[in-house]
């Protein structure tokens, strides 16, 4: 799994300005270049919105869903020897070389068509590397630290939430960040199995009618950075500068 | 041979070196010793050129080394870092062979060089040859490192620490071993340290340099313990430098009294040191030694004897 | 299984499609090569533009690949294989300028010393010291762009690529699981078969250089 560098403080304020002069860019083009037969069924702001918010239900339930198990789950098996964790690791790294469509289509199989398919399917999916990185990130905490936190009378909790997690969230985001690209790529081919998102304004397009599927992929690209952006400044956030 | 005049080395406001001059004669080792931070390294560094000297100018055997292009000047000067700087990816030989084959040298030659280098060193290439610096001990990795700087045959050595992280006793070792490779291969060396002791015990010449960038004393062992230039100088050779200097002065360069009545029951040879020769007058009944050369006795000496010997000058040493 | 089975079955369709995706990958992986490790030197003599290609790199991995995929067609005007090509090597460029990045800057500082102060030239020291110390984590990043890539390059199939993602499509279309996963699994063998081959390779030219360590 290929994570993300941390951005430095100048990408946090320019990806929020590039991003937003791509969808001027984008904007003017849908404009001022004249629209096919059909455009306008896609291309409209009802449209547009309600494939987002769509995107952004697939994206926000599963993502969640996905943190809130693989975090306390890493956390427990962090604590554990090795002959529980080679499995996971062996999985997490089979799981990387499934392709998502192949994910989402399984999904399909199990759930059905709808968004609950792919909120499933991308739970599992992302469930992979927060779990690897949380697991990677605590080991990585320097045992002395951990012990000395023990030592002046911290909790177990405590040194978890003091301690350990805060020194280990450059690696456990890194998992997030990871997962939640994944999770944005991946329901953008929703479309492919009735699951609605922006997918689906993608495919609305051709070459012959270029409007939507340049509007589809401008606004999940934008999309995509943003999040990651989001994601990059409440890490920024809680990570202890060091 | 290599001169320094008024050089000069700037980082912004800070003077890493300030206005050093200095000549370092052909085939003598010359230590630069100090704190850490005094410009030691920097000096040496601009011998080879890693550093530029902010004013100044440096010159090997009368030419300006800033006329020279830099890769052909660092190719005739070997370096010796303390931290070695073995290519970690080839062996001990592909190590050695290093400048040999950046200079083009054949195939044939480099072998027959890199044996005898390795024989040199003492780690023969039928043993070490194909390790990898990873399986050598500090010691033996040290070694290879000088065995590499001597590749071409370079007429200069620069050490920039090079037994600093080597334990004692393999340090002490390795410190006899080079006493021993300079008889053999008469180059000039430049070794910096901040040991006092491994300056006084491998240098022809020592420069002593303050904390801030300058030089307190260049002189030679001996005369830098029996006259230290300034109370700087003098705290930072630390206790007991006349018992040091003892081992430093040989007989021969003392003045002996006249061998007059009874031949004394303990004598020394007068290649020997006014140490051996305290050594036996703690020993001797009388309080004296017989000072022998050959079979002559060449005169004799007692403590006061030692005492005045140790505290002045000695023959050739310079009254100044 | 009869996933296997019809493995087994198809194997005249699934064969060439298998082909199509591991060539693709190949070409991939040479192309992001070829770029990629360029641009990591460059990056560590030149900080400022290593961050940059840095920031953009990782910016391009965000995309999502239904889109990358969709405007390079429209930008190239090339069906199949070409968008897909273009679109995985800019995906793959950010583990080549990283581990390349990280592996030229785990290189000790003091066999830099002793490299520069023995008189190597600049390129000498890039060539025989930096890029050969620096190799291991290079085919690391090597690595983990070809695990990426394999996987991702199914998704070509929804512009037109003949690769597994066809199968996939197919079994979708059909609501056969077993088609779809006539798909997946060879993907996933081409997928962990390329990360172990890749692993040996990094092991094998491990010996005795320093291993700067990368998040994986």
């Amino acid at each position: 799994m290929i994570n993300l560098p941390r951005p430095g403080l100048g990408r946090l304020l320019v990806t929020p300005l590039l991003v937003a002069a791509g969808l001027a860019a984008l904007y003017l083009y849908v404009s001022l270049t004249p629209a096919r037969l059909g455009d306008a069924f896609v291309v409209n702001q009802r449209f547009i919105l309600s494939r987002l918010v769509q995107h952004l239900q697939i994206v926000g339930i599963s993502f969640a869903l996905a943190a809130a198990i693989a975090v306390p789950l890493g956390v427990l098996l962090a604590q554990t020897g090795p002959a529980l964790r080679a499995p996971v690791f062996l999985v997490a790294n089979l799981g990387q070389a499934v392709p998502s469509i192949g994910i989402l289509a399984l999904g399909l199989t199990f759930f059905g068509i709808g968004t609950r398919g792919p909120i499933l399917a991308l739970v599992v999916y992302a469930v992979l590397p927060i779990l690897r990185n949380t697991i990677v990130g605590l080991d990585g905490v320097d045992p002395g630290v951990v012990e000395a936190a023990r030592g002046i009378g911290m909790t177990r909790l405590q040194t978890l939430f003091r301690v350990q997690l805060p020194l280990a969230s450059p690696v456990l985001f890194a998992g997030l960040r990871v997962a939640l690209v994944l999770v944005v790529g991946t329901a953008t081919l929703a479309n492919f199995i009735g699951g609605g998102g922006l997918g689906d304004l993608i495919a609305a397009g051709s070459v012959d009618r270029p409007h939507p599927l340049w509007v589809g992929a401008g606004i999940v690209s934008a999309l995509a950075l943003m999040l990651d952006w989001g994601l990059g400044l409440i890490e920024r956030a809680v990570t202890p500068r060091t | 041979m290599i001169t320094f005049e008024h050089v000069t080395k700037r980082y912004g406001d800070a003077v890493a070196v300030d206005d050093i001059s200095l000549v370092i004669p052909s085939r003598e080792t010359v230590m630069l010793v100090g704190p850490s931070g005094c410009g030691k390294t920097t000096t040496m560094k601009m011998i080879n050129r890693l550093i530029e000297p902010t004013s100044g100018v440096i010159a090997i055997d009368g030419v300006d080394t800033r006329g020279r292009d830099v890769v052909e000047l660092r190719r005739s000067i070997g370096y010796v870092i303390q931290q070695v700087g073995l290519f970690p990816h080839l062996t001990v030989a592909e190590n050695v062979a290093t400048v040999m084959r950046l200079e083009g040298w054949e195939r044939a030659r480099v072998r027959a060089r890199v044996g005898e280098l390795l024989e040199l060193v003492g780690m023969p290439e039928s043993e070490f040859g194909d390790r990898l610096p990873g399986e050598l001990s500090g010691g033996q990795r040290q070694r290879v490192g000088v065995a590499r700087a001597l590749g071409v045959d370079p007429l200069m050595l620069l050490m920039d620490e090079p037994f600093g992280a080597i334990d004692p006793v393999t340090r002490e070792r390795l410190q006899d071993e080079l006493i021993a490779l300079r008889r053999v291969v008469g180059k000039t060396i430049v070794f910096v340290t901040h040991d006092i002791d491994e300056a006084i015990k491998l240098g022809d010449r020592v420069a002593l340099y303050t904390p801030d960038g300058r030089i307190a004393q260049y002189a030679t062992p001996a005369e830098l313990l029996g006259r230290p230039a300034s109370p700087y100088v003098e705290s930072f050779l630390g206790r007991g430098r006349l018992v040091r200097r003892l081992g430093l002065i040989r007989l021969g360069e003392v003045d002996l009294e006249p061998a007059g009545g009874a031949r004394p029951e303990v004598t020394v040879e007068i290649g020997a040191t006014l140490r051996d020769a305290l050594d036996g007058v703690l020993r001797a009944a009388g309080g004296r030694v017989g000072v022998t050369d050959g079979e002559r006795l060449a005169g004799v000496l007692d403590a006061e004897g030692i005492r005045r010997a140790a505290s002045t000058p000695a023959r050739g040493e310079g009254g100044g | 299984m009869s996933a296997l089975r019809y493995i087994a079955d198809n194997w005249d369709t699934l064969g060439p499609e298998a082909l199509t995706q591991v060539r693709i990958v190949l070409i991939v992986v040479v192309l992001a090569a070829a770029a990629g490790i360029p641009l990591g030197v460059v990056g560590v003599r030149r900080e400022r533009f290593g961050e940059l290609s840095l920031a953009v790199a990782s910016a391009i991995l965000t995309i999502p690949s239904f889109a990358l995929f969709v405007v390079l067609r429209q930008a190239l005007l090339a069906f199949g294989d070409p968008p897909v090509i273009a679109g995985l090597a800019l995906y793959a460029l950010l583990p080549m300028i990283r581990n390349t990045r990280a592996g030229i800057r785990g290189v000790d500082a003091a066999v830099l010393e002793a490299a520069r102060g023995m008189g190597m030239r600049p390129r000498q020291v890039l060539l025989r010291v930096e890029l050969p110390l620096a190799l291991p984590v290079i085919v690391g990043g090597l690595r983990q762009a070809t695990v990426m890539v394999v996987a991702i390059a199914t998704v070509g199939a929804v512009v037109g690529s003949n690769n597994l993602g066809q199968t996939i499509l197919e079994g979708i279309n059909s609501g056969n699981r077993d088609v779809i996963l006539g798909g997946v699994i060879p993907v996933a063998v081409i997928g962990v078969t390329a990360d172990l081959v890749l692993a040996a390779a990094q092991r094998l030219l491990d010996r005795g250089r320093a291993v700067a360590v990368v998040a994986a």
